[in-house]
């Protein structure tokens, strides 16, 4: 029984640019590193400028400027069917006219296999998805999830240095996407593949990836981690994108060593100072680490509930504060808080993050 | 509001079509008047004179009374008018009235002829009638139509398609129309394949002609004459490939290439189209002919002996191909642009290269566009007549057969029905070798969502042939209608090459006399007759193939399948059979319209109806069901969201139709030839009788007048409907 194994490489771009036409710049000068083995998302809205990026990876666009290497290969002017990289599309792009197991043997038989090879291959593939039985059907013949696993598995039994992933789950009911998205990690790390994956739904990104690339306008925001973006974003976009943090305006009173003291309004709070300076800045606060009391003796700013909304584990409350509003998550389902009244709103000690005004 | 309205006694609808019937059947005159767009009749003699009077009056005076019982089925709806839809015998009785009276009106005009009964088991039943009654006219008409509405209402309270009166009554009304005026006529005709010699039906008749050496021989095979079924079939099967393969070619170019002039090569392609047919015949002689000027070169360079090989199989080949092509170009065009990019990226990322992406991928997903362009290049061939008419030579088709069966000296309507029943069974079996072939498998891409992406371009192997054949094709296009223009401004092709006028002159002169402009060239008659025809069917056609398409792609009821099977049915249908076919059933009661202009209209309308259907398909499928829905649940009912909300946004569409609906009426041959009469003659007609008195100038003079008349037409319409630009970017803009 042939196995499928990797031949994981690792990708980067040396100040890639993309342009289109005469002056669309679509990818701005970025500079990444993919280390061979490990899963990296490329997240952000859309036209930011992540597919293109995906693309280029694949082969499909070409680079206007700078350097492609996939291992210690320069890939930059090299087509797609000559680049050791295979992709899953957000179409899925299963060839109708072709059953399951031709779709997956489609890439074999372009690659020098024999016959017989191509064949066990192409089933071991199947049998990786769980698919097996499946491989004398049309894809029309297939539900949605179904389709987007053959659609991994013809892209998988390559063994390619390089997999891609441009949106998979977005044909997907949210309940399938979950499934999938970890059935995607699990085949990824037992096999040891690199992986580029593309999406704009931030929780997706957090649940798989080894590290997240956040995009915006052509040019990297941030990279890092999951934990990394989620608990230190650089800046308010990236605070903003992922967790849909509140973002107060705010005053960084002082600052001694790595702490500093900041104050909204008449309310004041120590955090990490981030080598910022004194001066005006930005809080970014989960809504999960806000606090709402209704005994008015404890300590924090005076605000109001504005809308108070149950969804079943957890209280969602609008608050109107001396700043603006706030979106707020409360676990307490229990006692919930009234529409209309007053209550003393403070900040979790860990969570908030200072970023630059 | 709409509670109120539901439940309100008296339905506005049920009324009118109720007062309809009445109005036909006791205001109207019952029997068709001489001509249906005169109103001579009411000034002489109408109402009580016999041959204009109503049903209701005739039967007052004791005749015609056969009409008598649909009396019953015009009393009884008024029974209902007090009743609530909801109420059980609401339905009933509109079924069994409209039904009753539809069916009997119907049978009445299919058993009482010109000479009373029509089938002699009547006469044996009944015993000899001693009346006769003639076509049907305006008060048959609207009565007919009042009972199929009132039976469409009463099933739709019975609850059919969800009780829409509006689509049920639609359904109703195309199913009978394209019965009468599609299905009638070419059963019809297979029933005077029957008609032996001497009268009466007989099998082995029908055998021994239908099996005639002179439609099946095979002598070709052997030194000798092949029969004409082998030569149609022979020649629409290589037309097919040829066209289909030329399509492709130029698709691709389009498609597929970094190609800088591609609007003008739209541009060429489409010129064809406003082109009679055998246009490009006449074109082709005056190259090719005996004293062409490529013969004629050709023979002073060589010293060779100009010959006639021009007519014949290859003449014929040259003109159909040159002439069909944009036709398989404008099938492929869309099936080439709808192969999503998206596949053949994943072909590419799966190693294949751009040669094994067209093989694999590319090209089997564009299978049913090209068994579909080859299905209509060959029956475009099959049916084409005007080309065999001044090309053919000695090699003899079915359609130019046909022709000299029915008007020819032998004037032999069975052996012409016959030789269009072969006809109609090649087409047909094209038709259903093709749907065979594309079989279960599935072309389109699966699902719909995020398709972004170029088309990569042609492998090289393949783009140098593409480049070389486009060149050669447009060349010889740009020729062929240069010669057009040139043959019309020659005194006599090949004798006096001197530049004139005389040709315009003769058939457009224009003149003044006591009673303002006189129209004195010969052509204006058959000129202003074609743009009357054209103008007045164009409509026709959008409107029925416009809801059809609605009723096929927005509703769902039982035997839609059948339904559209049938509606497309026609497409198959060569223009010739139909010709035959038409005047075998409308040349007698209960339809009696062979010799009007009528007829003519008509025919249009359902040749070209499966065109209107597939472009309001094309375009109603991509327009999100969600907007009828939205419409429907905001209180509009089923009819008024098609008027306010399908209709606006198919106006692309609608253009289409109307366009090609008006152009192929200018340019069509093969049914007119069979249906034109001294009164209502066709461009097409006059010039093909032009042609065969061998006054070529005149011919072509005339025709390229009709190319510009119809660019400007053309030209015209895309100004008054305006273009709106609602495509399927927006749809997907939409869903980022």
């Amino acid at each position: 029984m042939a196995s499928i194994n990797a031949k994981a490489a690792s990708v980067s771009f040396r100040n890639v640019t993309k342009i289109y036409g005469r002056d669309v710049v679509a990818v701005d000068s970025i500079n990444l590193e993919v280390a061979a083995g490990t899963l990296v998302t490329l997240l952000g809205p859309s036209g930011c400028g992540k597919t293109t990026t995906l693309r280029m990876i694949a082969g499909l666009e070409m680079a206007s400027r700078g350097q492609i290497l996939i291992g210690d290969r320069d890939v930059t002017s090299l087509p797609a069917t000559d680049r050791d990289v295979s992709m899953v599309f957000q179409s899925y792009a299963l060839f109708p006219h072709m059953t399951v197991l031709e779709n997956v043997s489609y890439g074999l038989k372009f690659s020098g296999f024999g016959k017989a090879e191509t064949r066990e291959r192409a089933e071991a593939g199947l049998a990786l998805v769980g698919l097996s039985k499946f491989g004398a059907r049309l894809p029309s013949e297939l539900s949605g999830g179904q389709q987007q696993r053959v659609a991994v598995a013809r892209a998988l039994v390559l063994e390619p240095q390089v997999l891609l992933f441009d949106e998979p789950l977005s044909n997907l009911d949210a309940k399938l996407r979950r499934q999938v998205r970890e059935e995607i990690r699990e085949i990824q790390q037992n096999l040891g593949l690199t992986v580029v994956y593309v999406t704009h739904d931030q929780e997706e990104a957090l649940a798989v990836s080894d590290e997240i690339v956040v995009m915006r306008n052509a040019a990297i925001a941030q990279k890092g981690t999951p934990r990394q973006l989620y608990e230190e974003p650089a800046d308010a976009f990236v605070a903003d994108f992922i967790g849909e943090a509140n973002l107060i305006p705010c005053e960084i009173l002082t600052v001694s060593g790595d702490q500093a003291e900041v104050g909204i309004a008449d309310y004041r709070q120590r955090l990490a100072a981030r080598a910022m300076a004194p001066g005006p800045a930005r809080l970014a606060v989960r809504p999960s680490r806000v606090r709402l009391d209704a005994d008015m003796a404890a300590p924090g700013m005076a605000a109001r509930i504005v809308k108070a909304t149950y969804v079943g584990s957890r209280m969602e409350y609008t608050v109107e504060a001396p700043f603006g509003t706030l979106f707020a998550v409360l676990d307490d389902v229990t006692q919930p808080l009234r529409v209309g009244s007053e209550v003393r709103l403070s900040f979790a000690q860990n969570g908030p993050v200072l970023v630059p005004a | 509001m709409r509670l109120a309205k539901s439940e309100s006694a008296a339905h506005p609808v049920l009324i009118f079509w109720i007062i309809a019937g009445w109005v036909g059947y006791a205001v109207l005159p019952w029997y068709g008047v001489e001509d249906f767009w005169e109103f001579r009749w009411l000034a002489d003699g109408w109402p009580f004179y016999s041959d204009y009077a109503p049903a209701a009056l005739l039967i007052a005076q004791g005749q015609k009374l056969w009409l008598a019982p649909m009396l019953v089925a015009l009393i009884l709806p008024l029974l209902v008018i007090r009743r609530r839809k909801s109420d059980d015998l609401y339905g009933k009785i509109l079924i069994v009235a409209g039904g009753f009276g539809f069916a009997w009106l119907v049978a009445q005009g299919l058993g009482i002829g010109l000479r009373g009964f029509t089938a002699p088991w009547l006469v044996a039943l009944f015993g000899e009638l001693g009346d006769r009654q003639f076509g049907m006219g305006y008060g048959a008409l609207l009565t007919a139509s009042a009972f199929l509405f009132l039976f469409t209402q009463g099933i739709a309270a019975r609850g059919a398609v969800n009780g829409d009166v509006f689509v049920t009554g639609a359904i109703g009304g195309v199913v009978t129309v394209v019965a009468i005026f599609v299905f009638f006529p070419i059963v019809k005709m297979l029933g005077a394949a029957f008609v032996a010699d001497g009268g009466g039906y007989s099998g082995s008749t029908f055998l021994s002609k239908l099996f005639d050496q002179r439609i099946w021989s095979l002598g070709c095979l052997s030194g000798g004459r092949c029969g004409v079924a082998w030569n149609s079939l022979f020649l629409a099967v290589l037309v097919g490939i040829l066209t289909t393969v030329l399509g492709l070619v130029f698709a691709l170019l389009l498609t597929r290439s970094s190609f800088r002039y591609k609007r003008a090569l739209r541009a060429l392609t489409v010129l064809p189209i406003i082109t009679p047919p055998f246009v490009i015949g006449l074109a082709i002689i005056l190259l090719f002919g005996l004293s062409g000027t490529v013969t004629q070169t050709v023979a002073d360079w060589f010293g060779i002996t100009p010959t006639r090989w021009i007519y014949g199989l290859p003449g014929i080949l040259i003109a159909q191909v040159l002439a069909f092509t944009p036709i398989a170009f404008l099938v492929m065009i869309g099936v080439v642009e709808g192969v999503s990019p998206s596949m053949e990226e994943a072909a590419q990322t799966l190693r294949a290269n751009r040669w094994q992406t067209f093989r694999t991928v590319s090209l089997p997903l564009m299978r049913p566009g090209l068994a579909n362009a080859f299905l209509l290049g060959f029956i475009e061939s099959m049916a084409d007549f005007g080309n065999p008419l001044v090309l053919g030579g000695n090699y003899d088709v079915l359609s130019t057969e046909i022709f000299f069966a029915i008007v020819g000296a032998q004037y032999d309507q069975s052996r012409a029905a016959i030789l269009a029943f072969v006809l109609l069974f090649f087409t047909l079996g094209a038709f259903w070798v093709q749907r065979f072939w594309l079989g279960r498998k599935s072309y389109t891409t699966v699902t719909g969502k995020g398709d972004a992406g170029v088309h990569p371009l042609m492998p090289r192997g393949l783009s140098v042939p593409v480049y070389v054949v486009a060149g050669l094709w447009g060349a010889f296009t740009l020729t062929v209608y240069a010669y057009i223009v040139y043959g019309s401004l020659v005194q006599l092709w090949g004798l006096d090459h001197t530049l004139t006028l005389d040709h315009y002159r003769t058939a457009f002169a224009v003149g003044w006399g006591e009673n303002g402009i006189r129209w004195s060239g010969s052509a204006w008659s058959s000129f202003w007759t074609t743009i009357m025809i054209a103008t007045i069917s164009a409509p026709l056609t959008a409107a029925v193939g416009l809801i059809t398409a609605y009723l096929l792609t927005r509703q769902d009821f039982k035997g839609k399948q059948s339904f559209e099977f049938g509606t497309m049915l026609s497409f198959a249908v060569p223009g010739t059979v139909i010709g035959v076919a038409y005047i075998l059933a409308f040349n007698v009661p209960p339809i009696e319209i062979t010799g009007t202009g009528l007829i003519l209209v008509i025919s249009f309308v359902f040749r070209n109806m499966p065109v209107g259907v597939r472009a309001g398909i094309a375009s109603m499928s991509q327009l999100d069901r969600s907007l009828d829905e939205s419409s429907l649940t905001l209180g509009a009912n089923s009819w008024q969201t098609f008027r306010a909300v399908i209709l606006p946004l198919l106006k692309p569409a609608i253009v289409a139709a109307l366009v090609y609906s008006f152009v192929s009426a200018m340019t069509a041959i093969s049914a007119v030839i069979f249906l034109v009469s001294a009164r209502y003659d066709m461009s097409t007609s006059y010039i093909i009788g032009r042609v065969e008195n061998n006054d070529y100038g005149l011919a072509i003079a005339y025709s390229t007048a009709l190319i510009f008349v119809m660019l400007a037409a053309v030209g015209l319409m895309q100004l008054v409907v305006g273009r709106t630009k609602i495509g399927r970017r927006g749809a997907a803009g939409m869903g980022h």
